[in-house]
């Protein structure tokens, strides 16, 4: 299951020599065999180069498409701009900001559609995930069909999803008001258009595709549990439910680890399929969909579209240091 | 990595599984059979419309069994629809993405995993730290760096990147070059050392340790990552919505974007539409199924 476990512990262990730590890690002889560690660090001015190549272009891509933007992002959240000429950036203060949150009405619906968004899922689609991963880690027949049938939405796009449901729910073809009895009839719901429901029959819709992929993962991690855990829970009188709380839960840490940040990231990154029932309005409005609302179209307002994008930025940043933290941070303290 | 070898449950754990396998388990299966027929119910809906002629559907209503079923739909779709020529852009993109990054990937994992150097951490977390964050972040500046980057009209019909494949697979492969750096450099750091030291003995340079010796033992890795990156890469809605202006031009997962506008509430074509566009995905799950689970479950066996 784990990496970790594979590898030898690392000789020196301080923080400090983070860097040294890890490439010393996968080499078993770095403790017992100081000759030969010292002739690995010895590269030829040929192979220096190379390496330089080697690291300097993935580098480079990342700098230049993810991290420069990401800077970008954040200037032009404090000038004013239509997106025409260069020269037109004019210097804006916090102006974008206090407009975003005292002027600019979609804004709260969008934040609380993001936080809905997040506790659907961490409530009721990461739940239903660990609920089928446990009941499919049984040994019972026909698990592999049912984990197939679990797990095809989470190859679809969310795009796709969104028509798939729009199929569904539509109004009047539909199938979903048929069952309820009220198509054809003044009672029908218009799931995807009505403002009241929108939002819950997109979060069911991404529920579909979100429970799969967290049962995918909880059915690796139960598989990683050692099963001497269990008999031993089991012979200290403890029934399924309290082994499962008490011991089986815990010691799947690591994939609770991702898949909290899988959940917060995903909800923050929620836009496809808002975009294609109604381009995230009339209920349906995320932070995601209002940063492009105000990027594309006539009305460009860059500095605006911007400083939703910062918003969006320091919202994700919260669940992305967690996660780095936990991962490396592990890794330099080994 | 043990998830990669046998990446569903299957077997595994008899011991404690054996003691359960006497019971019936009613109540378990009741459960589940309903859950499977609720999660199998918007793909055959949509599936039995888009197999149903629309004058059937006209006359009987959509929810009704009679009528005659056809591809009729499909093949509308397919020649009158674009969804052709949707499904090449889709494939002029997502191959060289795809190869791309794992060619970046896998390079940048040697270098951060294999050879030591001060910065290999820092690097790492940059890398990872990018593929977590939101794309709409980053949406502004790079299309109006897209747009302000003068070419030749001999290269691009635009003057500028806007517009062309280029410029979703260049953004698609910085994106997900994090996530397979990621992954790379865990796998090759488990990989024993004693293979490039022996090499090095033999004066093999650092290219050839890398492309003779931890690049082959990589493939069960590469594999289940290119799987899951055609996926990733096929599924983008995001870029080519944000670059691409020509409709023609459309990859097939963003040019759903326009199937009500494009078929007029004819829900028996968009239903077809939207069956075409899954049935890649659907054949790169049922022969590389192995794979892709693996290539999921990869990135969160370390945490």
């Amino acid at each position: 299951m784990s990496t970790t476990a594979e590898k030898p512990a690392a000789p020196d262990s301080e923080p400090g020599a983070a860097g040294r730590t890890t490439a010393g890690r996968g080499r078993p002889g770095a403790g017992r065999r100081p000759g030969k560690a010292r002739k690995v660090r010895r590269l030829t001015r040929r192979d220096k180069l190379v390496l330089a190549v080697m690291v300097g272009l993935p580098t480079l891509i990342q700098l230049l498409l993810v991290w420069l933007p990401t800077l970008f992002s954040i200037a032009l959240s404090f000038t004013r701009w239509n997106g025409l000429d260069l020269k037109d950036i004019k210097p804006a203060g916090t102006d974008n900001y206090r407009f975003v949150v005292q002027d600019y009405p979609p804004f709260w619906p969008a934040m609380q559609h993001n936080i809905l968004w997040l506790a659907f899922l961490a409530l009721i689609a990461t739940p239903l995930g660990l609920l089928l991963a446990v009941l499919l880690d049984q040994k019972i027949r026909g698990s592999k069909i049912y984990q197939s049938i679990f797990f095809t939405p989470v190859m679809l796009s969310l795009a796709l999803i969104g028509v798939i449901w729009q199929l569904f729910y539509n109004r009047d073809s539909g199938l979903l008001n048929y069952l309820l009895g009220t198509a054809g009839t003044p009672r029908a719901v218009d799931w995807f258009g009505d403002s009241n429901v929108n939002i819950w029959a997109a979060m069911v819709a991404a529920t579909w595709r979100h429970a799969g992929y967290v049962m995918l993962l909880y059915l690796a991690g139960l598989k990683g549990v050692d099963p001497t855990l269990r008999e031993a829970a089991s012979i200290d009188g403890a029934n399924a439910v309290q082994t499962f709380f008490r011991v089986v839960f815990p010691a799947m840490r690591p994939v609770n680890i991702v898949i909290v940040v899988i959940t917060i990231i995903e909800s923050l990154r929620a836009f496809d399929i808002v975009y294609i029932i109604n381009r995230g309005t009339n209920g349906l409005e995320l932070i995601s969909a209002l940063v492009i609302q105000n990027l594309v179209g006539e009305g460009q307002v860059i500095g605006v579209g911007s400083a939703l994008a910062v918003i969006l930025l320091v919202i994700s940043l919260i669940p992305i240091v967690f996660y780095l933290i936990r991962t490396f941070g592990k890794e330099s303290k080994a | 990595m043990s998830t990669l070898a046998n990446p569903i449950p299957s077997t595994a754990g008899a011991a404690a599984v054996s003691r359960n396998s006497g019971k019936r388990h009613y109540g378990t299966h009741i459960f589940l059979t309903v859950m499977a027929v609720m999660w199998l119910i918007p793909l055959g809906w949509s599936l039995y419309t888009a197999l149903r002629p629309k004058a059937d559907t006209d006359k009987y209503g959509y929810f009704s069994f009679g009528g005659s079923f056809s591809f009729d739909n499909f093949i509308q779709a397919w020649t009158q629809g674009g969804f052709s020529k949707y499904l090449l852009n889709s494939l002029l993109i997502t191959a060289p993405a795809v190869l791309l990054t794992l060619f970046f990937a896998s390079m940048m994992a040697f270098a951060v995993s294999r050879v030591n150097w001060k910065f290999n951490i820092t690097l790492l977390i940059m890398f990872t730290a990018g593929n977590l964050l939101p794309p709409q972040v980053l949406a502004a500046p790079l299309f109006e760096m897209f747009k302000h980057l003068s070419l030749p009209y001999s290269f691009s019909d635009s003057g500028n990147l806007l517009n062309t494949y280029i410029s979703v697979i260049a953004v698609d492969t910085a994106f997900q070059i994090g996530f397979c750096t990621f992954v790379l450099s865990n796998y090759m750091k488990a990989l024993s050392s004693d293979l490039t030291e022996a090499a090095l003995v033999d004066g093999a340079g650092i290219w050839r340790q890398y492309w003779n010796i931890i690049l082959p033992l990589c493939r069960p890795a590469l594999a289940a990552l290119g799987t899951l990156e055609v996926i990733f890469i096929y599924n983008d809605f995001f870029w080519p919505l944000l670059f691409i202006q020509s409709g023609d031009r459309l990859p097939i997962t963003t040019a759903i974007n326009n199937l009500q506008g494009q078929f007029l509430s004819n829900y028996n074509l968009i239903a077809a539409g939207a069956m075409i566009t899954l049935i890649p995905t659907l054949i790169i799950y049922l022969a590389l199924q192995r794979q892709f689970v693996a290539g999921l479950t990869l990135g969160s066996s370390k945490g």
